[in-house]
């Protein structure tokens, strides 16, 4: 099977490699590339294990060929860590308020929640559930993870107001 | 898992796509969001030689909202539906359907087109745009042609779209200022297929009524539109009833499912007429 | 901080012991990602397999053809049943004392059983191969039924056993029976039925459904051909047990042989067992001298590995006039699929389900279990059970409901007269258990008191009242439940896995600077151990929390132990963290005297110091006397500062829980809502209230799902029609109901720091909990018994039976 080159922008660095067309996305960054943080949970695409940050969207990268993320720009989890080290502020709060148990969910869930959180900084809890909806866990019954995100957006907010 | 191999192609326009097309047959297919063909092909369920990218392709791109009419290019996302404001102001029947398609992933890579054209009875905007009278623009090497959402299919599947053919547009008629609507959908959580859904717009001595997943097609029919368009709800409820065909499956068994379509489409009605103004 | 100005307070704080919600140390890497799952290890050289799989239920399989498959690139082998007989490995032992096929031995048993095992370069070769392979199938009749499935002229299912009227837990009566197993008082209890006022008889039955991690069951095995040292890294929530088994079945000793279960992304009984996914990697790692990788996919997942439940239990339970209850009496049918792969016990083997009597003072009792084979995938036991305590606890918790209305009677009233009283504890039940501790009654009131119960019933009547006046298609529902568990198996004297005893283990070693390192013989699956275990030796050998690193899974460091499942984890390896950790406190005394140059009695633990009694400001700290075990000659004693334990229990524990839940019902569209669920658990002591807290909330929505929509459901044909997220109900965020959490504290009497273990008390409590709730909604219309999952269509059938929609 003849391979195609791809080029992509994963977590502000630069990659590129050649993977057969039919490669997904979730095995080119967990293969290929080493990023190990998104997961498989299925192959349906029904679990958002595997949910990554692609050109600004929330994207399940088990359902998307390297070839169509071609020139994307890629955030995963790993990217959401500050530049010194320290957790980000979604990655905190999930750990302050138990939002994660096996943490297999974990990367796609605080990917998404970074995303949902871009959409709508300041959300109901309904609009957390509404919004986590592609995401299944199966250790935390959702409850500390709706308090976590809900924790970040009240910080991220307050760190703004003070900012300005 | 692990889809058989293929050839990608990821034309910058139009023409080159319908070259690829033309030139490998029925050993190509297109892929808009690819969160209906993927899943397919996943499972070795969909084998193609040929795999046609349309992303980059920018006549198929972008709305245009018109007091009379709105036009949506077939790769818009359902999140580009949801967060458009000027559709949501002329076709709020749009946001309110889309909202209830799949979860926020899906969402912002599904396209209008590829949930019109595949032709999957349960997906949610061929029974909406049949309610709406919308018309899909189909491009192929012989030219464009418009077909009706109503004409558009004709069993799970296989709708009036040749193989050589993309759809590339989607156009609808903006409803009488004050026509009341209504998507209703169940479902048995966030993510499935309707049990049932119904599609509703009533207006001033005019409606429209379709329902999605309940036959091997979505459901739009004529007669019911007009029963309840002179005020006939229970004639309109009788007359989908005869015209839908629900199947067995994990979600219930027939009568089950028939009872649902009915309270579905009371839901709607109820919650339409509640809004016509 | 070496000195008096911190209170004794203030300094326990500081540890973060016991009773503190201490924050996860594993966190830090699963939030950003660098957790170590199998599917992450990756190896040079790695390869890679997967299984070509049946599609039929029942099968010969008259030809496996792989040349096609071999000329894919990157496919480097094919095994078949034939590769693997020479070796002895075609088959392997359960862990239920039957046999299981590692691949397909002439015939299939259920749809999705492993044929072949394709060996690639990468896994996209690997899956062309794997649709490469030609197998020709003769089909056979196929039986799902488990009842029809002991009929007279059922298709034989097990050629294997033709002719064995003896299997491993007594006679077999039939071809497709593979046990009876017996307890209680037969006789006794029939003449209490037969001479009892009240009787009522129904046949509750717990569907089969799936634990479902989110990360399917996994390994890499690489055998090192110079050193002969074969290494698993595998979702193995027994890692121990694996290598011994392991070991006895393909010859290479014990010694050579390293389990490590890594990072593992929940398990819930999914994964204790072996499967043959395990046993042909590391055969094909010894053939091609490389690692091999085998990661199954959720279809594989859904219908080969370990199931749950599928007991059909008929029951009849008798009371007096006044609600006493006289006789419990129980037969389950239970159907285990194609082999008996229950994760049971070995003198189990229908697990714990003689905790049936659940929490009721039933003086007469009997249960008899009859395990039968049908075409559908093997197991039993698993999914948050405790062995069985789920079915058992659903199977009490209907048949009070049921005895409530031919007594006329309110259901909570009815619990709170047969409660076992506190006075009664250690409790003798009818079925051989012997209950630690308990105290029903506080609980019970405590829950009927906080949602309120009262006014709910007077909304309940006032709701009913609306609807047979067509003012409202909704009904009220009151879920109620008060279940005990049994956990923490447990005694050697009569709990083993194969012949291993059940006890589990700690070692601990302190460092000369005052840090310490822990290893468990239990393994976490997202419960927290390295968080939880750590405060159980911070506040026994005054050691803060965040100087203990704990580590479990590696069978070359960690001691000898059996595991996490059956929620035994902190009532087996937690009793002995507490007796490794007392073991070191009883040596930091001596050396603290011996530097305080005063006798051993005369100094006391104080926190995170020994001081001298009467003298205070005289002390050692904990620090200063892990320094001093490596750099002082003290007299009669040894260099260094460590201690393991391997704690055998004396008895299960017995944690317990009041459960009450609201729910909606819309009679014409089946759909519900659940307004509150408020559970209440009382795990004896409690280690870490936060995680306590978790554990219920995912256990509980385990639960809902259960109770609420999710099963593993087959056609007539033995096709799986459930094999995928679509159709196996996983909720998500939005379907999910919140939970209101509570709690009493009943220490356990038998354990060393009272505690009794949480996991599975959530997923126990909270099906019947629902599931009552869905009956109590329709019990004015004649409801008795409708059998789970209640997804919407289920529910619009209570209500169309009941002519609801006339």
């Amino acid at each position: 099977m003849t391979k195609m080159h791809v080029k992509l922008n994963v977590n502000g660095a630069d990659v590129e490699g050649q993977a057969e067309p039919r490669t997904l996305l979730i095995h080119f960054l967990r293969e290929t590339l080493g990023i190990t943080g998104p997961h498989i949970g299925c192959e349906t695409s029904h679990c958002g294990a595997c949910t990554v940050d692609m050109n600004g969207k929330s994207v399940k990268s088990c359902t998307v060929f390297v070839g169509q993320a071609n020139g994307a720009e890629i955030t995963t989890v790993e990217g959401l860590v500050n530049d010194d080290g320290s957790l980000g502020v979604i990655q905190e709060m999930f750990r302050e308020h138990h939002g994660l148990q096996c943490g297999f969910c974990t990367p796609g869930m605080i990917t998404r929640a970074h995303r949902l959180l871009q959409e709508n900084p300041n959300p109901t809890e309904d609009e957390v559930r509404f919004g986590i909806s592609g995401n299944l866990c199966r250790c935390t019954g959702y409850q500390n993870i709706v308090k976590a995100i809900m924790a970040a957006a009240a910080q991220m907010n307050a760190s703004k107001e003070a900012a300005e | 898992m692990i889809p058989a191999g293929f050839e990608y192609h990821r034309p910058a326009d139009l023409a080159s796509a319908l070259g690829i097309l033309h030139e490998h047959g029925d050993e190509a297919r297109v892929v808009a969001g690819g969160h209906s063909l993927i899943p397919m092909m996943k499972l070795r369920m969909a084998e193609l030689a040929h795999l046609v990218d349309l992303q980059d392709i920018a006549e198929i791109k972008g709305f245009e909202i018109g007091d009379d009419a709105v036009s949506i290019g077939a790769m818009a996302s359902q999140h580009e539906l949801i967060a458009n404001d000027d559709l949501a102001r002329v076709l709020p029947i749009i946001r309110e359907a889309a909202l209830q398609i799949a979860d926020p992933q899906v969402r912002y890579l599904g396209t209008i087109g590829g949930n019109v054209a595949n032709g999957d009875p349960g997906n949610d905007m061929p029974g909406l745009m049949q309610c709406l009278n919308a018309s899909y623009d189909l491009i192929g090497p012989g030219g464009t042609r418009q077909v009706a959402a109503r004409d558009f299919y004709e069993a799970a599947y296989f709708t009036a779209r040749e193989d050589d053919e993309i759809l590339t547009r989607i156009s609808i008629p903006v409803p009488a200022a004050g026509t009341g609507y209504a998507y209703v959908k169940q479902k048995r959580k966030i993510g499935d297929y309707a049990t049932a859904a119904a599609a509703v717009l009533v207006g001033d001595g005019t409606a429209s009524v379709a329902m999605t997943n309940l036959a091997d097609t979505p459901i739009w029919s004529d007669k019911a539109s007009e029963a309840l368009a002179a005020g006939h709800d229970e004639g309109c409820i009788a007359l989908l009833q005869e015209a839908i065909d629900p199947q067995e499956d994990m979600r219930g068994p027939v009568a089950f499912k028939r009872h649902v379509a009915e309270m579905v489409l009371r839901r709607a009605i109820s919650s339409a007429l509640s809004r016509r103004s | 901080m070496n000195d008096q100005t911190m209170t004794p307070q203030e300094r326990a704080a500081g540890l973060k012991g016991m009773g503190t919600s201490r924050k996860r140390v594993e966190d830090v890497r699963f939030t950003q990602g660098k957790g170590n799952y199998v599917d992450d290890i990756k190896m040079d050289g790695m390869l890679f397999g997967d299984f070509v799989r049946s599609p039929y239920a029942h099968a010969r399989v008259t030809s496996i053809n792989a040349e096609e498959a071999l000329k894919v690139p990157g496919v480097a082998a094919v095994i078949t049943a034939k590769d693997l007989e020479p070796l002895g490995l075609h088959w392997m032992p359960t862990l239920a004392g039957d046999k299981q096929m590692v691949l397909a031995d002439g015939k299939v048993l259920f749809q999705g059983q492993e044929v072949a095992f394709v060996i690639g370069t990468d896994r996209y070769a690997v899956a062309d191969g794997v649709a490469a392979v030609e197998v020709d199938y003769e089909e056979l009749p196929v039986v799902t039924d488990p009842f029809k499935a002991l009929e007279p002229d059922a298709p034989v299912l097990r050629e294997d056993l033709a002719g064995q009227t003896e299997g491993a837990h007594g006679p077999r009566r039939h071809h497709n029976h593979i046990f009876t197993w017996e307890v209680g008082d037969k006789d006794a209890t029939e003449k209490v039925l037969a001479e009892a006022d009240v009787v009522a008889e129904e046949m509750v039955y717990y569907h089969r459904t799936h634990p479902v991690p989110l990360e399917t069951c996994g390994c890499v095995a690489s055998m090192d051909k110079v050193t002969g040292k074969l290494t698993v890294w595998g979702t193995f929530q027994a890692p121990h047990a694996v290598r011994t088994v392991a070991s006895l079945i393909s010859g290479i000793a014990e010694h050579n042989i390293r389990i490590i279960s890594p990072d593992i992304g929940g398990g819930f009984g999914n994964k204790v067992g072996v499967y043959p996914g395990y046993i042909c990697s590391i055969v094909a790692s010894i053939v091609t001298g490389k690692p091999v990788k085998w990661v199954e996919n959720r279809m594989d997942n859904l219908m080969s590995t370990a199931f749950a439940r599928d007991y059909w239990m008929k029951g009849r339970i008798s009371a007096a006039k006044d609600g006493k209850i006289t006789g419990l009496w129980c037969h389950t049918t239970a159907d285990h699929g194609g082999f008996d792969a229950c994760a049971d016990p070995t003198k189990f083997p229908a697990g714990f389900m003689s905790i049936c009597t659940g929490s009721y003072d039933i003086p007469v009792a009997y249960l008899g279990v009859d395990g039968v084979y049908t075409n559908k995938a093997p197991g039993g036991v698993a999914y948050r059970c405790s062995f069985r305590v789920t079915e058992a606890a659903y199977f009490i918790e209907r048949m009070i409901e049921v005895l409530a209305i031919k007594l006329g009677m309110d259901a909570a009233e009815l619990r709170r007269i047969n409660f076992i009283k506190p006075d009664q504890f250690p409790y003798q039940s009818a079925l051989g258990w012997e209950y630690d501790s308990g105290d029903y009654h506080t609980a019970w009131d405590k829950a009927l008191n906080a949602v309120g119960y009262a006014d709910l019933r007077a909304e309940q009547a006032q709701r009913l009242e609306d609807f047979k006046a067509g003012k409202t298609r909704k009904l009220i529902g009151i879920g109620l439940t008060h279940f005990t568990e049994i956990v923490g198996a447990g005694p050697v004297k009569n709990c083993d896995i194969l012949g291993l005893g059940m006890f589990d283990s700690c070692e601990i070693r302190i460092h000369p600077t005052g840090s310490a390192i822990a290893r468990l013989g239990t393994i976490s699956q997202g419960q927290g151990h390295a968080t939880t275990f750590a405060q159980i030796i911070a506040s026994e050998i005054g050691i803060p929390a965040d100087d203990i690193t704990l580590e479990e899974g590696d069978t070359d460091t960690a001691p000898y132990g059996l595991g996490t499942y059956g929620s035994r984890s902190t009532p087996v390896a937690g009793a002995a963290t507490a007796m490794a950790a007392r073991k070191i406190r009883a040596k930091a005394q001596m050396i603290a005297a011996y530097l305080l140059e005063v006798h051993d009695d005369d100094v006391e633990f104080d926190v995170d110091r020994f001081a001298v009694k009467g003298a205070p400001e005289r002390f050692k700290t904990m620090k200063e006397i892990a320094f001093a075990s490596y750099n002082q000659a003290i007299p009669g004693l040894e260099p260094g500062l460590e201690a393991v334990s391997y704690y055998d229990p004396p008895n299960m524990t017995f944690p317990f829980g009041a459960y009450i839940c609201v729910m909606e019902f819309d009679v014409d569209t089946g759909e519900h809502e659940v307004r509150s669920f408020y559970a209440l658990d009382d795990c004896g002591t409690r280690i870490n209230p936060m995680i306590i807290e978790g554990q219920v909330h995912g256990g509980a929505t385990e639960g809902y799902a259960i109770a609420m929509g999710q099963e593993i459901a087959y056609d007539q044909m033995g096709n799986h029609k459930t094999a995928t997220l679509m159709d196996f109900f996983v909720p998500t965020a939005w379907e999910t109901p919140s939970y209101t959490t509570d709690h009493t504290v009943t220490p356990s009497p038998h354990h060393p720091i009272g505690a009794k273990g949480v996991g599975e008390s959530p997923n126990v409590g909270s099906v019947p909990c629902f599931s009552n709730a869905v009956h109590d909604a329709f019990r004015p219309f004649g409801l008795m018994q409708s059998h789970m999952p209640h997804d919407q269509w289920r529910i619009w059938k209570i209500a169309n039976d009941l002519g609801l929609h006339g």
